[in-house]
């Protein structure tokens, strides 16, 4: 070849170059491990985690300990949160109850985005009638307020945990939906999409290697959203008695049970809503940070 | 038969739009033999960027016959298809939307060789930094990301994408219209030597008349998704045919301080694609327009030897 | 002087930016503008056209930008000493800018001849009803039928658009026109019809302008003086016949070289090599050092400043005229 080449032809050989996998995990590890808020966010959310794993180290006696005599006790060294009504260790509840919420709130997500991304790219890939049917199906969804719909749902399923981690789940799918496939109808008709059609990619790959991976911010920035959404739709479910059924803890059913008192005993409905609290604050400050590092564009 | 690499027959290709057909390529017929390069010039909204996708069966033909390397194609689906595409590329013109962001150049370049290929991973990796050298790209870039580098280093990603598979034609879609003439120059000799070296032929599209006088063999330009006139490249120069060519080529600002030419302004701009009428289609911006060019739309003839032009008083201009 | 409309005294622009360190945009540009007269800054992108014309009417982005030394006379005033309300007069009235993109730089909301008495109203002392009048006259003077006064952007074309633009920065009869790529985004036979318009109406009304392009066809055709630009710098600057005529810096040089011809033979291009320095980290000694074929010891050694050539061409080359 003629000489406008002959500097890159004096490379060396090919053994030399050394192609690093890039992953995005480790890319994106390494850009929130230099992020602060993603990082404090995150401290946060493992702290409550790993407390919550710890729950039967940390209370041997269970969250169900009753102890009539030591009823209402306002939080102490020995009852970090207090007693409520049955003379039960509120911290313990927290704990236990925290495992329960948080699971309830990640699976009902997971299940969602699932669903709802696999929904959202064929429906914006494809177009058409298929697009329409399964986005007006989204609508109706979406038209029913969220807790209706999954009192409806856990009704026909009964109550427990899997059934109100599938009602809570089906209700967030059209907004996974919605999320997916207005940025894939704009990103079809990239170039790079049709650069890929040329070179023979099937539909699945240009769906899922080329076009997902462009779309994964605010996905995963809905996420994060999603589970702190969803830990308060359960609460919402086991005060209406159609989700976690007592004595299970769960956040949500630990302060509906404690509504009765919030004049007297106030702490037992803060000490969990803190809980909460913490948790949606952690989810999100690590979501917005996680949104950062996602862009490879983002010089940090 | 022919030798031609690729044939083309009364290619057409027409959108439904609310108000009728718009006819982006009409009637279109061309032949390029092997290692030759069809120039396609014209202005925007002339179809030139729809006949290429059409070729390389991107986007289905309304009518027409597509012929490569001697097999009918433009019907052909499934395994044909992909046999098919393996042979044909593209190089597109915007160096940032055609590269995906969040692929690494190494990812990139040897994407079409694990869909299609055979080869094993070192062998994968061998080639793409063949590629890389072939399209002068320093190894260091091979795990860089699109956003690190600039427009030059990207369309060469981009012709790298497209040498990858070894294809024996690429569409090139006005590949160097985004960038700086001095970045324009190292890709066109680059396109050059590719072809000199590797036998490749090329269909390049482009608006710029000085960068297609430069690259191709034959030329075709076109207006309205019609051919109006074809030549050979170097006699397009010295004398055009029909009155949109020489108007064309009269526009075109040459850096030379009082170049001495005639320049013919053209009425008004181009009209709607949807539904043209029976007339010849540059009729309204012609300064020779005649009754006959209302009625009658002309049909492409050869005017002289291998000069053909889309204009009932073409004699008169040649 | 008195003559000159517009005199750019040693301007440096910097862009600093906590991520990405100091940019270099402007370096230390001086430029001239005749009453009368069009000149064109030539060079690619990133050389810091846009910049300079952007500071000339203080648009700059600050921060990030900052005009760190500089005068700028607009007719022995200088701009940049001028109290921002005093810029709003100028803005427009005595100094007019034409943006690249005709589909972005036009409200697609508001009909066009409402946008062109805006422009009027702000800077003439008219009532509706005249400044109205005045607008349909401007939309006839860049050949648009005043019947499309009450059309919206969407209803024109690219090329109409841009004389929509044309319109409206002439409106007040600038004394000076900065027009960046006005025909870039256009066709060839839209650029033709568009650069003829403008190259008559700036003799009508006298206007002098600055023409930034990287369209060297462009410059032969419509400017009387060029100044070529690199990495922020003016590298050579003349008469458009002396530059382009005797060109006399490597890179003015290399521009022309990386030309496929349109009227001669067909040869193998000859581009720079290299690419444009990184506007942060500039090299010492003279910016094309790295990517000149000519280049010597004392070139990368000190600051390289303009020499005369001949006439009014001077070149910013140690080596010129060897």
């Amino acid at each position: 070849m003629p000489s406008a080449n002959a500097a890159a032809r004096a490379q060396g050989p090919y053994e030399n170059v050394v192609v690093r996998q890039r992953s995005m995990f480790r890319q994106i590890v390494d850009r929130l491990v230099r992020n602060r808020s993603a990082m404090i966010g995150f401290c946060i959310l493992m702290t409550i985690v790993v407390l919550c794993l710890l729950a039967p180290v940390i209370a041997p006696e269970g969250y169900n300990a009753q102890n009539l005599l030591e009823k209402f006790l306002t939080p102490s060294l020995r009852h970090p949160c207090g007693t409520d009504n049955l003379g039960r260790d509120v911290f313990a509840r927290i704990l236990y109850g925290g495992r329960v919420s948080l699971f309830i709130g990640f699976a009902s997500t997971l299940f969602a985005a699932a669903v709802g991304i696999v929904i959202g790219l064929f429906a914006g890939f494809s177009g058409g009638a298929a697009d329409n049917i399964a986005m007006r199906f989204m609508d109706v969804l979406m038209s029913i307020p969220a807790i209706l719909l999954a009192i409806t749902i856990a009704a026909a399923l009964g109550t427990g945990v899997s059934s109100a981690i599938f009602a809570i789940g089906i209700s967030s799918i059209p907004i996974f939906a919605r999320l997916t496939r207005a940025p894939i109808i704009q990103l079809k008709n990239e170039e790079y999409v049709e650069a890929a059609r040329s070179i023979n990619a099937g539909r699945l790959r240009i769906m899922f290697g080329h076009l997902l991976p462009n779309i994964m911010s605010p996905l995963i920035v809905q996420v994060t959203v999603n589970v702190a959404l969803s830990i308060l739709l359960a609460a919402g479910l086991s005060f209406l008695g159609m989700g976690v059924q007592p004595p299970s803890p769960e956040w949500g059913a630990i302060i509906t049970s404690a509504m009765v008192y919030i004049i007297d005993h106030s702490y037992l409905v803060t000490m969990p809503g803190i809980a909460i609290s913490l948790t949606v604050i952690a989810l999100n400050l690590f979501g917005d940070g996680l949104r950062d590092c996602l862009d490879p564009r983002l010089k940090i | 038969m022919s030798t031609a690499l690729l044939q083309v027959d009364n290619l057409k290709k027409y959108f439904a739009v609310p108000q009728g057909y718009l006819h982006a390529v009409d009637d279109v017929s061309f032949s390029i033999d092997k290692a030759a390069t069809l120039g396609v010039v014209g202005e925007s909204g002339c179809g030139k960027t729809t006949l290429g996708r059409v070729v390389l069966r991107l986007l289905d033909s309304t009518d027409g016959r597509i012929v490569f390397d001697g097999e009918d194609v433009t019907h052909v689906k499934g395994a044909k298809l992909k046999a098919l595409r393996k042979r044909m590329q593209i190089i597109f013109q915007d160096p940032y939307a055609s590269l995906n962001p969040r692929k690494t150049v190494f990812q990139t370049i040897s994407e079409a060789m694990s869909i299609n290929g055979r080869l094993s991973a070192p062998e994968i990796k061998k080639r793409v930094v063949e590629l890389m050298d072939i399209v002068g790209l320093a190894q260091r870039f091979v795990n860089a990301y699109p956003h690190e580098l600039d427009g030059g280093r990207r369309q060469r990603i981009g012709v790298a994408r497209a040498l990858s598979i070894e294809p024996e034609f690429i569409v090139c879609d006005e590949p160097v219209s985004a960038l700086d003439v001095s970045i324009q120059a190292q890709i066109l000799n680059l396109l050059i030597d590719i072809q000199t070296e590797l036998g490749i032929a090329y269909i390049f599209i482009t608006h710029d008349l000085s960068v297609v006088k430069h690259i191709s063999d034959n030329i075709i330009v076109m207006y309205l998704g019609q051919v109006v006139e074809e030549v050979a490249s170097a006699e397009l120069f010295s004398r055009q045919i029909h009155p949109y060519t020489r108007a064309l080529l009269s526009a075109v600002p040459v850096p030379i301080v009082n170049y001495d030419k005639k320049r013919i302004l053209l009425k008004g701009e181009i009209s709607s694609p949807v539904n043209p009428g029976e007339g010849c289609r540059f009729a309204p911006r012609c300064d020779y327009v005649q009754d006959r060019c209302l009625e009658e739309g002309p049909e492409l003839r050869e005017i002289l030897p291998r000069r053909l032009a889309r204009c009932h008083f073409a004699e008169r201009f040649a | 002087m008195s003559e000159n409309i517009l005199s750019v005294r040693n301007l440096t622009v910097k862009y600093i930016s906590r991520e990405t360190g100091v940019c270099h945009a402007v370096n230390d540009v001086s430029l001239d503008v005749k009453k009368g007269e069009t000149i064109g800054l030539v060079g690619e992108t990133g050389a810091g056209k846009t910049t300079i014309a952007l500071s000339i009417l203080r648009l700059l982005p600050m921060p990030p930008a900052r005009i760190v030394s500089g005068e700028i006379y607009l007719q022995g005033e200088d701009l940049l000493k001028m109290p921002e309300g005093g810029m709003r007069g100028i803005r427009g009235g005595r100094i007019s800018m034409i943006f690249q993109d005709p589909m972005t730089a036009l409200n697609p909301i508001d009909r066009v001849g409402d946008q062109i008495s805006e422009m009027i109203k702000l800077h003439l002392d008219l009532n509706n009803a005249q400044a109205a009048g005045k607008a349909a006259e401007m939309l006839e003077m860049v050949g648009i039928p005043s019947t499309r006064f009450n059309d919206y952007p969407h209803q024109f074309s690219g090329g109409m658009k841009q004389r929509v633009i044309i319109a409206i920065a002439l409106a007040c009869r600038p004394e000076l026109l900065l027009a960046d790529e006005p025909t870039t985004a256009l066709d060839v036979t839209i650029q033709a019809q568009v650069l003829n318009m403008m190259k008559g109406l700036k003799n009508e009304l006298g206007t002098s302008m600055v023409l930034i392009t990287h369209d060297l066809g462009v410059v032969a055709e419509t400017c009387d003086r060029v100044a070529v630009v690199y990495a922020g710098e003016i590298v050579e600057i003349g008469t458009a016949d002396a530059v382009f005529e005797k060109k006399s810096h490597p890179y003015t040089v290399g521009l022309f070289n990386s030309l496929p011809d349109i009227t001669g033979e067909r040869k193998r291009l000859l581009p720079i090599a290299g690419l444009m320095p990184d506007p942060t980290a500039l090299p010492e000694g003279c910016k094309f050092s790295p990517r000149c074929p000519a280049c010597g010891e004392a070139c990368t050694k000190g600051p390289v400043g303009l020499r005369l050539e001949s006439g009014t061409h001077f070149v910013r080359c140690l080596k010129a005229g060897q």
